[in-house]
């Protein structure tokens, strides 16, 4: 396997927008972000509104353009890529977004989705094997070919028509989906048989970017954890690592405040002031330092 | 079991179901606006096309007495100068639905296409055409058109029609911009994006269709309206001098004195043929509206 | 305070017929109690909270008696209505946040607010201003435009104004819904400190979040499909829930610490029947892995346990 082989990798990425009178004020949404996700690797992308986090969704799918830094994939620089070598790309890095319903046009049937990508990527397919594929996808997100085909997306749940649209990457047969926020707005009992096909994607060696601001979520199902906050990282590792040791305060704050079935906020709070982690302090401006291996977070002024 | 569900299945391929023209229909045929004003615009039509093929006589041509009311042999009388009326009448119609429709045409084409790139595209396409909208959308019209003619000189009706349809498309892309900006952000141009469509293609196959109700509009309102710039420039005299447009019969009236003089058949039959044609087509408008926002139908 | 509704039934009037979104709701909420009322999207717990102050154009009052503090409230009749409305119950609405008109500033909206309920904003000016205070927001906040005021700003302002009468039941709908967590942490403990002053006797907190729930609410009414599935105390529901369609819910819910490798959750399979024809018996009888033949009949909602009702043939009733 080649060195850095599908890697998506994000070097001090920053995202600004010009606003105000002839874009007079800079307002920067993401701010040096660096980070990779490996082959089959699940990352989970934490934070609130504002973060910049579905930024990075879109700019690592190139809805967007980076302001400064570099996102690459095997090695080559994304914005480089035009034409025949951005269609490679998006057979190989796809999104799902939140919202079920504004993701289909609706004046049009919700597999239209799937014909879009025939004309593009297979124009020679025949009928039957186009079927084949088309039925093979949706099996892999449990999906009943004749309950989702042919219909509009009003007459279908919100979860079958985020399924619909991993099938539709499925059908590229990508290596990386950035996912951003695709449960929040369905259904609990819906919630984790989506997110239970995320894992099982996973298993087959599916990378996922899971972009969530709910830390329950992102701790079942991610191999690493990064929490981003006004745009900046501030702290980052292996997901185990990073619940089980949060270090950074604004990680402890948000921690603390996630409703939980069994313990109160009373509790959590108790339990925040109790530990007191060794307070990180950064040398040589650092954005990053490393508290343990494959732990690291961003230096705080006390 | 031979046969499986499965083995069954068609995969939808193509934008247009059935099912919504016919519902369409349906609904639009019960609309008595709709009704009520398709039928007399079509009416008009109907006359403008075969009337001049009916009448022998040229609309210009020194035919009959002069100044006799409507008669079994010219059914809408003649004029000053011994012209047949009715024939005018006909003539006439045919100069304003061939204004109506290229003028509107062109407004609706620069329009749409100045509305959708600006309202797409964003930044500084979108400022430098905003501006652009603004300056043509503040300039009298009126005085402009009246300027330009009264040098240029038309020779034609498709003349004129370009005129004002270079000059009546603001407000038409100021409404495309704005309903492109707010389909815009929806999710599926994204993923239309991510589908490796074009600019062009995204334009034209998911944010047009999704409008298309909206542009049907904007067509026949700029329909209308071309008709009566045209309806105003004849008025004035600035249109084509050899040429017979409702409009000019209102111009030849008013100068021979019809009014003062009493010869009501010369300018009431173009007035009302103005008035049916636009009031028509606004009233067809506000029916259409009804049909495709089902939050007005009065069910 | 003391909240009684017996039988309580709403239908929405659709051109394909009625839906049966609430249909024979009894319970009571006590004086000083926080009763949640949870339940996924459909089940009518929007609709059950806003049949008990204002029936909108759609909605249709059926059958039912709801009984406020003694006294019969007449929600078939808005125009009855008005005399309760802020007064007695009041209403912090989904979507709260956009409801605030952007091109008011917000104590033109308080004073319109006030003038529409029939109260002189003076008398109630110097309470407003004490309670935006006490809730950390400046007096100046009504001198605002709405979208000069974050998220979390704005809802607290319609949390203020929603009880400023000091009503007697304060109805909640989603206020946590579309907040940041640490916000919704922050109005969370809002909703239950006007509880502890006395700006509102009792609250029903209408939200599909059950752990936000378990940290604020004395009981949870859970509701499915149009009909009343369990309700019990908080730590009752939580721990040992009796209804099926509970006990999946909550099995259904990533907590921090349960990781995808170790242990599959399972959803709930299938979807919420449709109210239009909804079916005859139980109406979670499709999706139950408990059900069996009396399901067919549907259940009554009784008492199972000190304090804990459930309509469910398999939880025997006391």
């Amino acid at each position: 396997m080649l060195e850095g082989a599908g890697v998506l990798r994000l070097d001090t990425c920053c995202k600004s927008y010009r606003v105000g009178a002839f874009g007079s004020n800079e307002v920067a949404a993401v701010r040096n972000v660096s980070f990779e996700v490996q082959p089959g690797e699940v990352v989970a992308l934490v934070g609130e509104s504002g973060s910049g986090k579905s930024t990075i969704g879109k700019m690592i799918l190139r809805l967007l353009r980076v302001t400064e830094g570099t996102i690459s994939y095997d090695g080559t620089d994304i914005a480089t890529l035009e034409h025949q070598a951005l269609k490679r790309y998006y057979a190989d890095v796809q999104g799902v977004f939140q919202d079920p319903f504004s993701s289909y046009n609706p004046i049009f049937k919700a597999d239209r989705v799937f014909t879009m990508l025939r004309a593009a990527y297979f124009p020679e397919a025949r009928d039957d094997e186009w079927r084949a594929k088309v039925e093979r996808a949706l099996e892999a997100v449990s999906l009943n070919a004749d309950d989702v085909l042919n219909k509009y997306p009003h007459q279908l749940s919100g979860g079958q028509l985020q399924r619909l649209l991993i099938a539709r990457a499925l059908l590229l047969d990508i290596r990386l989906l950035v996912a951003d926020e695709i449960i929040s707005m369905l259904d609990a009992s819906t919630r984790i048989d989506v997110l239970n096909l995320l894992g099982d994607l996973k298993a087959r060696g599916l990378a996922i970017l899971f972009i969530t601001h709910d830390l329950s979520l992102a701790n079942y199902i991610s191999d690493t954890t990064m929490i981003l906050r006004r745009g900046e990282i501030v702290e980052i590792g292996s997901t185990p690592l990073v619940y089980g040791n949060p270090t950074h305060s604004y990680t402890r704050a948000l921690m603390a405040s996630v409703p939980q079935l069994h313990r109160s906020w009373d509790e959590a709070e108790a339990a925040l002031a109790a530990t007191s982690p060794a307070h990180v302090s950064g040398e040589n401006g650092a954005r990053l330092v490393e508290v343990e291996d494959e732990h690291l977070v961003a230096p705080e002024r006390l | 079991m031979a046969v499986t569900a499965k083995q069954e299945l068609r995969v939808q391929a193509g934008p247009r179901p059935s099912a919504r023209r016919s519902e369409f229909l349906y609904f639009a045929l019960r609309n008595w606006k709709f009704v009520a004003g398709a039928t007399v615009v079509l009416a008009m039509l109907a006359l403008a096309l075969i009337g001049p093929a009916l009448i022998s006589t040229p609309p210009l041509a020194f035919t009959g007495p002069t100044d006799s009311p409507p008669s079994s042999e010219y059914w809408f009388g003649t004029t000053s100068f011994g012209q047949d009326v009715f024939a005018q009448f006909v003539w006439g119609l045919r100069a304003a639905f061939l204004v109506g429709a290229l003028g509107g045409g062109i407004a609706w084409v620069i329009g749409a296409a100045v509305g959708f790139t600006a309202g797409y595209r964003g930044g500084l396409v979108d400022d430098v055409l905003n501006m652009l909208t603004n300056v043509v959308l503040v300039i009298p019209t009126i005085a402009i058109l009246i300027i330009v003619a009264a040098y240029l000189n038309l020779h034609s009706y498709a003349a004129e029609a370009v005129l004002i349809g270079a000059t009546s498309w603001p407000w038409a892309a100021r409404a495309v911009r704005a309903q492109t900006f707010s389909l815009k952000t929806r999710d599926f141009v994204d993923i239309a994006r991510l589908s490796g469509r074009t600019t062009r293609g995204i334009i034209t196959r998911e944010i047009a269709p999704n409008m298309s109700s909206y542009l049907l509009m904007m067509w026949i309102l700029l329909f209308g309206g071309a008709i009566l710039i045209g309806a105003s420039l004849d008025f004035l005299g600035l249109g084509p001098a050899t040429q017979v447009s409702l409009g000019q019969m209102m111009n030849s009236a008013y100068s021979s004195s019809a009014l003062l003089l009493g010869f009501w058949w010369w300018f009431v039959p173009p007035g009302i043929g103005i008035i049916l044609i636009v009031g028509g087509l606004y009233v067809m408008n506000v029916g259409l509206d009804e049909v495709f926002n089902p939050k007005l139908r009065e069910l | 305070m003391s909240l009684r509704v017996d039988g309580l039934t709403v239908y929405y009037q659709s051109l394909r017929g009625d839906v049966k979104a609430v249909d024979g709701a009894t319970f009571d909420v006590a004086d000083g109690e926080i009763m949640g009322l949870a339940g996924e999207s459909g089940c009518g717990k929007s609709t059950l909270g806003k049949g008990l102050i204002r029936l909108d154009a759609r909605m249709r009052y059926v059958g039912g008696r709801v009984e406020l503090d003694g006294h019969e409230l007449p929600i078939a009749d808005d125009a009855r209505m008005n005399q309760y409305r802020l007064k007695e119950v009041s209403l912090i609405p989904q979507y709260a946040l956009s409801a605030l008109n952007p091109t008011r500033k917000i104590g033109r909206m308080a004073t319109d607010l006030l003038h529409a309920r029939g109260v002189d904003p003076h008398t109630v000016l110097p309470e407003l201003r004490r309670r935006l205070q006490l809730v950390g927001l400046s007096e100046d906040v009504l001198d605002r435009y709405p979208m000069e005021l974050s998220g979390g700003m704005k809802q607290r302002v319609v949390m203020v104004l929603s009880s400023v009468l000091d009503p007697s039941l304060l109805i909640a709908d989603e206020v946590t819904s579309a907040l940041d967590v640490s916000t919704q942490k922050a109005v969370a403990r809002l909703l239950v400190e006007f509880r502890d002053r006395g700006f509102v006797k009792s609250i029903i907190v209408i939200t599909h979040d059950l752990s936000v729930l378990a940290q604020i609410a004395d009981t949870v009414m859970v509701m499915y499909a149009g009909k009343l599935a369990e309700k019990a105390s908080t730590h009752a529901i939580v721990g040992a829930p009796q209804h099926p369609y509970t006990s999946m819910l909550l099995a259904a819910l990533p907590e921090v610490g349960v990781r995808f490798a170790d242990r599959r959750l399972a959803g709930i399979p299938g979807r919420p029947p449709s109210l239009l024809n909804p079916p005859a018996g139980c109406r979670f009888r499709e999706r139950c892995p408990f059900a069996e033949a009396r399901c067919a009949h549907e259940p009554p909602f009784v008492e199972v346990g000190p304090g804990q009702q459930a309509a469910c043939w398999k939880v025997p009733a006391c």
